[in-house]
């Protein structure tokens, strides 16, 4: 099903940059079009995100979730799958970690780590499922992921509802200060900006990613098995175990970017009937990140600074702000189409040197 | 207590009813192998155009209650025009078509209130709508008891929608052009080798998919909620996938599901008018469509499985 997921990952620079390019040059003409003027939109755009300190600690906040789910999109990509479900999964690390972070007492340095590993866990296994459907009863994990949202989503709200619930609000009690990823010294460095130590946890878990895929056994039987499972089965890899600890994986990273999210900037989860929308952004940053961990975390920057960033655009030039979501949309539709038009590049120059066979369009059976 | 059944199976084909639309969206869509995760997006498309262009109307034309029969033909043709990025990216670029579809999903959500707030003055929602469509009772069936009440006093899009059902049906398995949609779908080369026109039957399916998912959004619109906003749209696309699934791509079936889960939708509104959603986990019927849609994919209650060449790209002359 996904082509382009088993495509050989040239750490090619080229075609994201040129997609966000092209994406940012349509939105200046969408403005054109509504007579605003972009030049003036964009740079208040970027003197939103970059112009102050507080605006800076702002802006790193908003940045650092999507590093989470980048790397979990990345990382099951890198696997040969799609996960879809980063949002879900993201949700479930959110609601562990607050859990954990209100219903237990213990000082800060048992108490941080364990609601960290609560909601990374948490996701994990969350993503474990839709692994192990896909391993067991050969479920496509692009339908189960979108599922498992909706179903994380409802869940979360009930646990809130039933378990954790401040009277009278539709959301639940405060987390013990024990349990905080965000402090008095770091956020009155950034004007009381709601900047946190997820941030630390989310480049840490870059550098893991970086090490598990490309330095560790299990990495390379992952990336192997994302490359071709055929092939991968016939030389000895469980590909059924890998599709189940894969998706464990990614869905970690998810897992804990939620329980960041909750313990850093919140300090309590609310009851929403709408997704957070970190998950599915976490596509567009795998996407324009080619599945590599520095890529990623260039990603998750440029979306976290046009996401936070599109505010000022408002102010500055009367810009609905809305437009950047248009303009990221239309990068992850360059960057999907010109994935295959490298493809095809590719595929023009085995043909006039080595004869490669292989068999894209099988690889979904 | 028949009384409160016709009233909760009367409120199970509103909210069915947008569900049904795009439920048939996706089918055409998929049985044409072009996977449409994209129908919330064109839903919203079409839920926001029924309601934007029914505004202007009422308020500048006093065409009255014809405005939102405008609306509803007008969000159709938008839904089919918004559908063209989905299909060049995964038809002509052989772009990820589960990427393109997030990407759409992610378009609509913005370009719907960017839009609306240029229209409108920096309005993120619509006003509420003057005319929308009226329940309209089917002469003397409607008079038998309970019964009448239930099926025969509706809106007339959902009338449309399941005569619809039937339609589909019949192109797709009566015609020879739903012939070729459902080859297409399943073994491309083999249709190609026919000579049937892969790339344009597949930019056929998923325009009219566009168009059928829209219906559904305007559906909403102009029936449920009477104006547009950011929460207009949040999940039904993906209800309608889940129906889609449930069916098994097939028609009636997909219709059956889509009314299966239209009940739970129902369930809580007649819930919240009774007020006894404190005592019932609301979230459990929430999620019921989603965990069933696993429990079948997984095979534990019958089998779902999607045709062949779904989410496959064509390239002619490759094997």
């Amino acid at each position: 099903m996904n082509g382009f997921v088993r495509r050989p990952f040239g750490e090619s620079v080229l075609i994201p940059a040129a997609s966000v390019a092209v994406g940012l040059l349509l939105g200046a003409v969408i403005m054109l079009a509504g007579s605003y003027n972009p030049i003036l939109a964009y740079g208040s755009l970027f003197s939103r995100a970059f112009g102050d300190l507080y605006n800076l600690g702002e802006t790193i906040r908003q940045i650092t979730p999507y590093i989470f789910t980048g790397l979990s999109v990345a990382f099951a990509f890198r696997s040969g799958l799609f996960n879809i479900g980063a949002e879900g999964q993201f949700i479930m690390g959110a609601v562990a970690a607050a859990a954990a972070g209100i219903l237990l007492e213990l000082p800060w340095y048992l108490h941080v780590p364990l609601a960290l590993v609560a909601g990374a866990l948490t996701g994990g296994l969350w993503g474990a499922i839709v692994g192990w459907l896909k391993a067991a009863r050969g479920v496509h994990e692009v339908i189960t992921t979108i599922m498992l949202n909706w179903i994380a989503l409802h869940l979360a709200n009930y646990i809130v509802r039933s378990a954790l619930l401040e009277k009278g609000m539709a959301r639940s009690r405060y987390l013990h200060e024990s349990a905080w990823l965000s402090t008095p010294d770091l956020t009155g460095l950034f004007d009381n900006a709601r900047i946190h130590y997820g941030i630390l946890v989310a480049l840490a878990l870059s550098a893991v990613f970086r090490f598990l895929l490309w330095k560790t056994r299990l990495g390379f039987e992952f990336r192997a098995v994302g490359f071709n499972p055929d092939a991968s089965e016939y030389a000895g890899i469980n590909v059924k175990s890998a599709f189940v600890k894969a998706m464990f994986i990614s869905g970690l990273f998810a897992g804990a970017g939620g329980a960041c999210e909750v313990m850093g900037v919140f300090h309590y989860q609310t009851i929403s009937s709408a997704f957070p929308g970190y998950g599915f952004m976490g596509i567009a940053v795998a996407l324009i990140g080619q599945n590599s961990a520095v890529g990623v975390v260039l990603g998750a920057v440029l979306i976290g600074v046009l996401t936070y960033g599109a505010s000022g655009m408002k102010f500055g030039a009367g810009v609905p702000e809305e437009l950047i979501h248009v303009v990221i949309a239309l990068v992850i539709f360059f960057v999907a189409a010109s994935g295959i038009v490298e493809m095809a590049v590719q595929r023009f120059r085995n043909r006039n040197g080595v004869v490669q066979e292989h068999g894209d369009a099988s690889g979904g059976r | 207590m028949l009384q409160a059944a016709a009233e909760l199976v009367q409120t199970t084909i509103v909210f069915a009813t947008a569900l049904v639309f795009a439920m048939l969206g996706g089918l055409v869509s998929e049985r044409s192998g072009v996977v449409n995760i994209a129908l919330e997006g064109m839903m919203m498309a079409g839920a926001f155009t029924a309601a934007i262009v029914t505004h202007f109307l009422e308020t500048g034309s006093g065409l009255g209650s014809a405005a939102p029969w405008i609306g509803f033909a007008c969000a159709a043709v938008t839904g089919a025009l918004f559908s063209l990025p989905h299909a060049v990216a995964s038809i002509a670029f052989r772009a990820d078509q589960v990427v393109s579809g997030v990407a759409l999903n992610l378009l609509a959500s913005g370009a719907t209130i960017y839009v609306c707030k240029i229209l409108l003055d920096g309005a993120a929602q619509t006003p509420t709508l003057k005319n929308v469509f009226a329940k309209w009772a089917v002469p003397l069936l409607s008079d038998i008891p309970y019964l009448g009440q239930a099926l025969f006093i509706a809106y007339p899009t959902s009338y449309i929608a399941f005569l619809l059902v039937a339609v589909v049906w019949f192109v797709l398995y009566r015609t020879p052009a739903g012939l070729r949609l459902r080859s297409v779908g399943e073994h491309p080369e083999a249709a190609d080798s026919l000579g049937i026109r892969v790339h344009r039957v597949r930019y056929a399916a998923v325009m009219i998919s566009g168009a059928l998912a829209a219906m559904g959004g305007a559906t909403i619109t102009l029936t449920t909620t009477s104006n547009f906003s950011h929460s207009t749209i949040s999940g039904q696309g993906f209800i309608a996938l889940a129906a889609l699934i449930f069916g098994k791509w097939r028609p009636a079936a997909g219709m059956f599901a889509a009314l299966f889960f239209g009940i739970a939708s129902a369930l809580k509104s007649v819930f919240q008018v009774h007020g006894i959603t404190d005592s019932i986990p609301v979230e459990f019927i929430y999620m019921f469509p989603y965990i069933l849609t696993v429990l079948v994919l997984a095979g534990f209650v019958g089998r779902a499985v999607a045709p062949a060449a779904a989410g496959k790209p064509y390239r002619k002359g490759e094997r």
